[in-house]
């Protein structure tokens, strides 16, 4: 099992688990984490799954593809560590990662 | 259904061989049961479907939920210039909006427009609709038979547009006005209206905005950096700052944020109020339960689907269904069809407020072009819906609506309904 903390903007905190080959989004939709809407389903499509992840594990995860880049591009409220859940898919090295959820899902 | 329909217009979509089905004829959606036929047929028998021959040319077209996914996602391979509706703009006036290009204008453009709707200002909007609401809510008359459609619907969403734009409130209708012309002509939608009556109310269109983006150069900078309405920050945009100088380019943007803000809200709350008569078991949850309405929202988006297609050109050959769409053919997507297919949606052609993943649909549209104003439209719809249920205990529609002649703005032209107060 592969923990995950999620914080909502709030700052209210939940520490999930999910399993290898599984995307972040499944992981905070599987753990009923709020602040994820995920309207296209997983397909890269919709950015309705915006999440930002904390510096020190940013660079674990592997780069963000064009399609993923154009959509978060279009999110106002974007930083740095700034990734669609759906395109991060767990692996033994992300345990224990911390996201932070933005205040609106655009 | 009172409806007329000309005599050569067939509703059962069975009794017409499947390769002369045409569902560019804007007729079949005057018709409350025909397009969701002719959807069904195609979703069934020919999926990616080749119309020879249209008022539009010969165009595919797209009816499955996936496929039309795919396609919306790979602007790469799907083009959205010169035009995202069925037909191409007129040459006369050749409009030219973000919508409708491809990288890296659109997202110039788009970048520059998108802070209207960021989260910043939803939250100052949020309590400004609300008062809105309040006022057309409270001086709507109990009893007795009006139309929902220009009593709330246009006057609700007039008024935001007008608000967006830091437009004259006292002319709002006028914006309403713009945004019904822009697509009314027969060869860009199936619409019936003239060539004389829409130039010359875009051309009064452009003249108001022209004044207003003159009004507002003369702000200083500190004053402009305050304003938050669609003009000023085309103007504190680097990439948008001379769009006045690109008159095609201009009047397309402030069309397209005017119709993109206009028809589908508007038709939107009025396809709630005909979803809870045609489902009132699901009007009794919603009463028992406000905290739905959350959820109702993006099922009254999906169940209405204000905004019928969205159309490509191929740039490359694409294999999909099992077709070969060749380079340069027109694609429509037709999210009608897509947020009725029951392989992706259960009973899609039922209303269910509490609907499990309501928010998987098209209306939206997917990709680089997905709804910009999204947010701001479930905000509108959700405050209206929680204003309704605070009023009233009872929307009775008394009679079938009349739709909007168009394949592409699918929504009401009149509803008339009788209130009850709670």
């Amino acid at each position: 099992m592969i923990k995950i903390i999620f914080k909502e903007h709030s700052g209210a905190v939940h520490e999930v688990t999910g399993t290898e080959g599984e995307s972040l989004m499944d992981v905070a939709m599987n753990n009923m984490v709020p602040g994820i809407d995920g309207d296209c389903g997983g397909d890269c499509a919709c950015g309705t799954c915006h999440v930002i992840v904390a510096a020190d594990w940013a660079n674990k995860l592997a780069q963000a593809n064009g399609e993923e880049d154009a959509l978060i591009g279009m999110t106002p409220d974007k930083q740095d560590g700034s990734r669609l859940a759906c395109q991060v898919v767990l692996n033994g090295d992300l345990d224990g990662m911390e996201v932070t959820l933005p205040e609106f899902q655009m | 259904m009172s409806t007329p329909l000309t005599a050569d217009f067939i509703v059962d979509p069975y009794s017409v061989p499947l390769d002369s089905i045409d569902v560019s004829d804007s007729r079949m959606f005057l018709h409350h049961t025909a397009w969701k036929a002719y959807f069904e047929r195609l979703r069934n028998e020919d999926p990616i479907h080749f119309q020879k021959e249209s008022d539009f040319g010969p165009f595919w077209s797209i009816t499955r939920f996936e496929d039309i996914q795919f396609v919306d996602k790979h602007h790469e391979l799907f083009s959205s210039e010169p035009a995202v509706v069925i037909g191409d703009m007129t040459e006369e006036l050749p409009l030219e909006m973000f919508i409708a290009m491809d990288n890296p204008r659109h997202d110039e453009q788009r970048v520059a427009a998108q802070p209207v709707v960021a989260p910043k200002n939803l939250a100052e909007m949020e309590s400004l609709i609300k008062e809105r609401v309040d006022i057309i809510l409270d001086s709507l008359p109990i009893g007795e038979t009006f139309d929902w459609v220009d009593k709330v619907s246009i006057e609700l969403t007039g008024q935001m547009l007008a608000t967006l734009f830091d437009f004259p409130q006292e002319d709002r209708r006028k914006l309403t006005y713009w945004s019904d012309l822009a697509l009314d002509l027969p060869e860009v939608t199936g619409g019936d209206g003239t060539h004389e009556v829409r130039n010359a109310g875009l051309q009064e269109c452009f003249q108001r905005f022209n004044e207003l983006w003159e009004e507002r150069t003369k702000l200083s900078d500190a004053e402009r950096a305050d304003k938050f309405d669609l003009i000023s920050l085309l103007q504190n945009s680097e990439k948008t700052k001379d769009m006045v100088d690109r008159p095609m380019e201009f009047l397309g943007n402030i069309m397209l944020l005017i119709v993109g803000g206009n028809d589908t809200t508007r038709n939107s709350l009025t396809g709630g109020i005909l979803a809870i008569n045609k489902y009132p078991d699901e009007f009794e949850k919603i009463k028992k339960n406000p905290g739905l309405i959350p959820n109702m929202v993006p099922e009254i988006i999906r169940w209405q689907t204000p905004l019928s297609h969205m159309r490509r050109i191929a740039t490359q050959d694409v294999e999909l269904g099992g077709k070969t769409i060749k380079k340069g053919d027109k694609v429509v997507m037709w999210y009608a069809s897509g947020n009725r297919d029951e392989r992706v949606i259960d009973n899609p052609d039922a209303f269910i407020v509490d609907r499990p993943k309501a928010r998987h649909h098209l209306s939206f549209g997917f990709g680089i072009h997905r709804c910009m104003g999204n947010r701001l439209a479930e905000m509108q719809i959700r405050i209206t819906w929680e204003e309704i249920l605070k009023r009233f205990e009872k929307i009775e529609v008394m009679k079938e609506p009349s739709y909007v002649k168009s394949n592409f703005v699918k929504g009401y032209t009149e509803l008339l309904v009788k209130l009850t107060a709670k």
